[in-house]
């Protein structure tokens, strides 16, 4: 799949930013006033700003808002529904806590849920697809939560609980790199089943139907960079999580070394997540690359 | 909504004879041509006439190579070439429909055609992820999804003669390769086509259950012996030289030396 700039600027500063929303709702930290401003504020840049990203790759974004309407069948309307209500609550609920210095348990709950719920949603769009076979797996939400909170939790400033997200986000990772790379040949899709021929014999795509390009090959075919997936594998799983781990196990005295550091181990999990997000797209193989002979 | 209908009351759609297409593209440049200048809009082109160029087409013609297994009786069997046109196949159970976020994609209760409301569509493109036989393409200077229509702008056209009420590709097709017809009623021509031919469904591990139908080729020919009556004729008629110049071609082989490329007896 052709991992569009935008998606992956989507998928990856969102997720952060419901993760960190979601331990704002859950109350930790249980800040109020300026530093809650400032915990929201990062929260909001980081959520808002990756669904305006998501809006860029829309062919007709000024009907974006008729994407509310089929939330009884579509992931998409799903997620679009949840992240609004997410942040209506929890801006609710910062209201509540910057300037009234209250802690409205109920709704920071409530927004604690959408929040995960919208991670949840945007997962969903991508599992949901057969024709991908390596994320039409029970994994791939798994993935997309661990991440989220996980980084939630290091963008929260939970220290200790984050060292153990980031283990299980990472080995998650793993996993899903794992059974992802048997997924197409498990699907059962070859070209044979494709095209309904061969029989016995074998099916060779001779000619493509075009001599050009055309959309279906720049969206669905995309091997640029594959090459190197083995390598940047290993620098998603350093900078995602390896060396945050080692930011936060770090034993500092001064506060300020201190900040230092959780600043450097969150600048580190976005990088790592940007690239992880990044080869969830460009190894992703869509079965109409059959018809092209191509993968 | 984008909910698929529980059922419709008719399965329009296309049966593709495998054995019979030739591969001429005609109901490419039919299906373009129709679908630019009415349903919807126009099927642009990027860079046309310049060094990449590139377009939408809701029709397209893929060519495979298909190498028969060995069997006892046909240890060396001739590949075969099969043109494979792919357009929509307006499925029973299809993906792209309950994807659209918009409620543009829809089935249609009566026919079962798959279309898009163009009014409606983002261009978000999640549909053309979800269908596995790459039948939408975003057009990249609309903004929106193209997508077979069936032509259901010609099938119902009482201004058109009856004869052209099908879909451009079937009415194109010199070969007679393309069928129309409802294949939810099984007395239709082309169910029974279907049902004599053996016609197959695409990916139906997908569980898409496609409407449309394709034909598999048939089992070529096989001639029992050689019957070419100028086989004879064609036959080499030297195997070698013989006499003064085999004599001669064999002495000079004895010379000490490197012989030229061409040997001019050709014996070796």
């Amino acid at each position: 799949m052709h991992p569009a700039p935008s998606v992956i600027l989507f998928t990856t500063l969102s997720g952060l930013g419901f993760g960190l929303l979601t331990f704002l709702g859950l109350g930790y930290p249980g800040v109020t006033g300026w530093v809650a401003f400032v915990f929201y504020a990062i929260a909001y840049a980081l959520a808002v700003g990756g669904l305006l990203a998501s809006t860029f790759h829309l062919g007709r974004p000024e009907r974006a808002l008729k994407a509310f309407s089929q939330w009884r069948s579509s992931w998409l309307s799903r997620e679009g529904l949840c992240a609004v209500a997410a942040l209506l609550i929890m801006g609710l609920f910062a209201i509540g806590a910057i300037f009234l210095e209250r802690d409205w348990r109920l709704l920071g709950l409530l927004g604690a849920g959408l929040s995960l719920a919208t991670v949840f949603t945007t997962s969903m769009i991508y599992t949901q697809l057969k024709t991908i076979p390596r994320w039409n797996m029970a994994l791939t939400p798994v993935v997309f939560l661990s991440f989220s909170i996980s980084g939630g939790a290091l963008l929260a400033g939970q220290e200790s609980l984050s060292i153990w997200l980031l283990l299980a986000a990472g080995t998650v990772q793993l996993a899903y790199w794992a059974k992802g790379d048997k997924a197409f040949a498990a699907s059962g899709t070859t070209i044979k089943t494709a095209t309904g021929l061969g029989g016995e014999g074998t099916v060779r795509a001779f000619e493509p139907p075009h001599t050009g390009s055309n959309y279906l090959l720049r969206e669905f075919v995309y091997v640029v960079g594959r090459k190197h997936a083995q390598k940047l594998r290993v620098i998603a799983l350093l900078l995602g999580f390896g060396l945050p781990i080692v930011f936060l196990v770090l034993p500092v005295e001064s506060s300020l070394v201190k900040h230092l550091m959780a600043a450097f181990a969150v600048l580190s999990h976005m990088v790592g997540a940007a690239v992880s997000r990044w080869l969830f797209f460009a190894q992703a193989e869509h079965v109409v690359g059959l018809y092209y002979g191509k993968r | 909504m984008t909910e698929l209908p529980a059922s419709t009351n008719r399965k329009m759609g296309l049966v593709i004879d495998l054995d019979t297409c030739v591969g001429c593209h005609a109901c490419v440049i039919s299906c373009k041509g129709w679908n630019t200048e009415n349903y919807g809009a126009p099927l642009s082109d990027q860079d046309a006439y310049g060094a990449d160029p590139s377009g939408t087409f809701l029709n397209r013609v893929h060519s495979f190579e298909v190498q028969p297994a060995a069997t006892p009786s046909q240890p060396d069997p001739a590949a075969q070439l099969i043109h494979f046109p792919k357009s929509c196949l307006h499925c029973e159970d299809a993906p792209c429909v309950t994807v659209c976020p918009t409620g543009a994609s829809y089935k249609r209760v009566e026919d079962g055609i798959v279309l898009v409301n163009e009014d409606n569509c983002i261009g978000c493109g999640l549909c053309a992820w979800s269908c596995p036989y790459g039948a939408r393409e975003l057009d990249l200077a609309e903004g929106v999804m193209k997508k077979c229509t069936l032509c259901v702008d010609r099938i119902y056209n009482e201004n058109l003669p009856e004869v052209d009420r099908v879909p451009s590709c079937v009415r194109t097709c010199p070969a007679g390769a393309r069928h129309f017809g409802d294949l939810g009623d099984p007395e239709s021509q082309v169910s029974q086509l279907v049902a004599e031919r053996g016609g197959v469904d695409l990916m139906p591990e997908m569980g898409t259950k496609p409407v449309n139908k394709y034909l598999p080729p048939r089992p070529k020919d096989q001639l029992d012996e050689q019957i070419d009556v100028l086989a004879p004729l064609l036959a080499p008629v030297t195997q070698g030289p013989g006499g003064f110049l085999g004599w001669l071609d064999k002495a000079l082989d004895k010379l000490p030396g490197h012989a030229s490329g061409q040997s001019s007896g050709g014996s070796t």
